[in-house]
């Protein structure tokens, strides 16, 4: 379940960079370039809670 | 009795639960840090800058300029509205013509036919914004340059300071992007925290604790969690200021080459089965990661001519505003508050790793 969510996320994420590269990049260059900001921070973010996630899984492996 | 009743009902907290957060102290104030850091980091506004102008070339008697500004008030203060071209040290005023929006305005501005200087660069003075200027490289058309020429003094001079009030630096190019210092540098003196961590953690391995080996492979896993982040958010930082993902900048590379080693560490142990031989010559490895780590990162962009990092040599990006105070109100937060939750994170790791080995001893 996981991995098809994972999978059809990432042929989005891929598709959407194939075919709008322009788009891609007037989001990031306008507004003084604030998206890349935000960006930044989401992938911080998200970088985190995965393996935060991770990690809590792989503890509760050994309460059993 | 009933006094004594009511107060524990309404009391939330128990004394145990008290106790509990007095013990976690520093989790609470790495929270309030890094709350104030996104809050601040992303609130402070960027102080008014010049953008850009559209002439590439200066020519005798009268150009047509348009100037382009950021967060600049050129509508709301139009009657004060002045604009001036900066020839080496002289000055000559324009006339502003036609305000579009409060970033836009046209100018003309008359000029002689022998200029004291090729270093030109556009002003445009409001009182609210300050004097912002954009310097860009423009050809001349028959001007004739000579560096004895005086130019006629200008009437009314206006103050040549910029903008006084709170904010962010405005950076050509970076923009607003420069709130990244608060989210991408700290990645790394978070590693460098967890890292020492290691360190510290491997020598007590060498001169006999080997059930430190746990501390040292849990900050290691940690950092290199920071490590992994720190290069995906500079990547995207590059790519939209440097105009590319990767480039053979030192500092980068040597990144690059930290998490492999890194990554090796972690990985290769696995691979000797006996616990005392793997903590020792695992801590080996660490102290010498940690030599190459700090070599590649901190000694190597600094001796090399070609980083593009700021603060590194060959390049000022940031020199100027290295002190600015608006960025280290934030920024000094941002580091304390960041290594703070990578040791919180690490404390976690360390649960796991001492779990796991104690279910090999049994």
């Amino acid at each position: 379940m996981l991995n098809k969510i994972f999978f059809t996320l990432a042929f989005m994420i891929w598709a959407n960079l194939g075919f709008s590269q322009s788009v891609l990049e007037e989001t990031f260059y306008q507004s003084g370039k604030i998206n890349v900001v935000i960006a930044i921070i989401l992938v911080i973010l998200l970088g985190l809670f995965f393996y935060l996630v991770r990690l809590n899984k792989k503890i509760d492996q050994f309460k059993d | 009795m009933s006094y004594l009743l009511d107060c524990q009902t309404f009391c939330i907290l128990t004394f145990g639960e008290i106790n509990e957060m007095m013990k976690n102290w520093w989790k609470f104030l790495a929270v309030i840090l890094l709350t104030y850091v996104t809050l601040f980091s992303l609130l402070t506004p960027l102080v008014p800058g010049g953008l850009s102008v559209n002439i590439n070339e200066i020519k005798k008697g009268e150009n047509n300029i348009e100037f382009t500004g950021y967060n600049t008030h050129f509508n709301a203060e139009q009657a004060h509205l002045r604009c001036f071209i900066s020839v080496g040290q002289q000055w000559i005023e324009g006339k502003v013509t036609n305000i579009e929006s409060d970033a836009k305005f046209r100018f003309s501005v008359n000029l002689p036919d022998t200029l004291p200087s090729t270093q030109v660069a556009f002003y445009a003075y409001t009182p609210t914004d300050g004097s912002i200027y954009v310097s860009s490289a423009v050809g001349f058309s028959d001007i004739v340059i000579n560096s004895n020429i005086k130019l006629p003094e200008l009437k009314n001079k206006v103050s040549n300071e910029e903008h006084q009030r709170w904010g962010f630096p405005f950076q050509p190019i970076l923009f607003e992007t420069i709130r990244n210092l608060m989210f991408h540098v700290p990645m790394w003196f978070t590693m460098f925290f967890l890292m020492g961590i290691s360190l510290v953690a491997s020598f007590k391995v060498l001169s006999g604790k080997w059930e430190q080996d746990v501390i040292a492979v849990s900050s290691a896993k940690v950092g290199l969690v920071f490590c992994v982040l720190g290069l995906i958010t500079g990547s995207i930082w590059a790519r939209f200021t440097w105009g590319t993902w990767w480039t053979r900048d030192p500092q980068l590379n040597g990144a690059m080459i930290v998490f492999i080693v890194y990554a090796a560490y972690v990985l290769l142990r696995n691979s000797i089965e006996d616990e005392n031989k793997r903590a020792r010559l695992s801590a080996v490895f660490n102290v010498f990661a940690f030599i190459l780590m700090i070599l590649l990162l901190m000694v190597m962009p600094r001796m090399v001519d070609t980083s593009l990092h700021p603060g590194k040599s060959g390049n000022p990006a940031f020199s100027k505003y290295d002190l600015d105070s608006s960025l280290r109100a934030v920024f000094y937060p941002a580091v304390i508050g960041w290594a703070m939750l990578g040791y919180w994170i690490y404390t976690i790791q360390k649960k796991l790793e001492t779990l796991k080995q104690a279910s090999h001893v049994e």
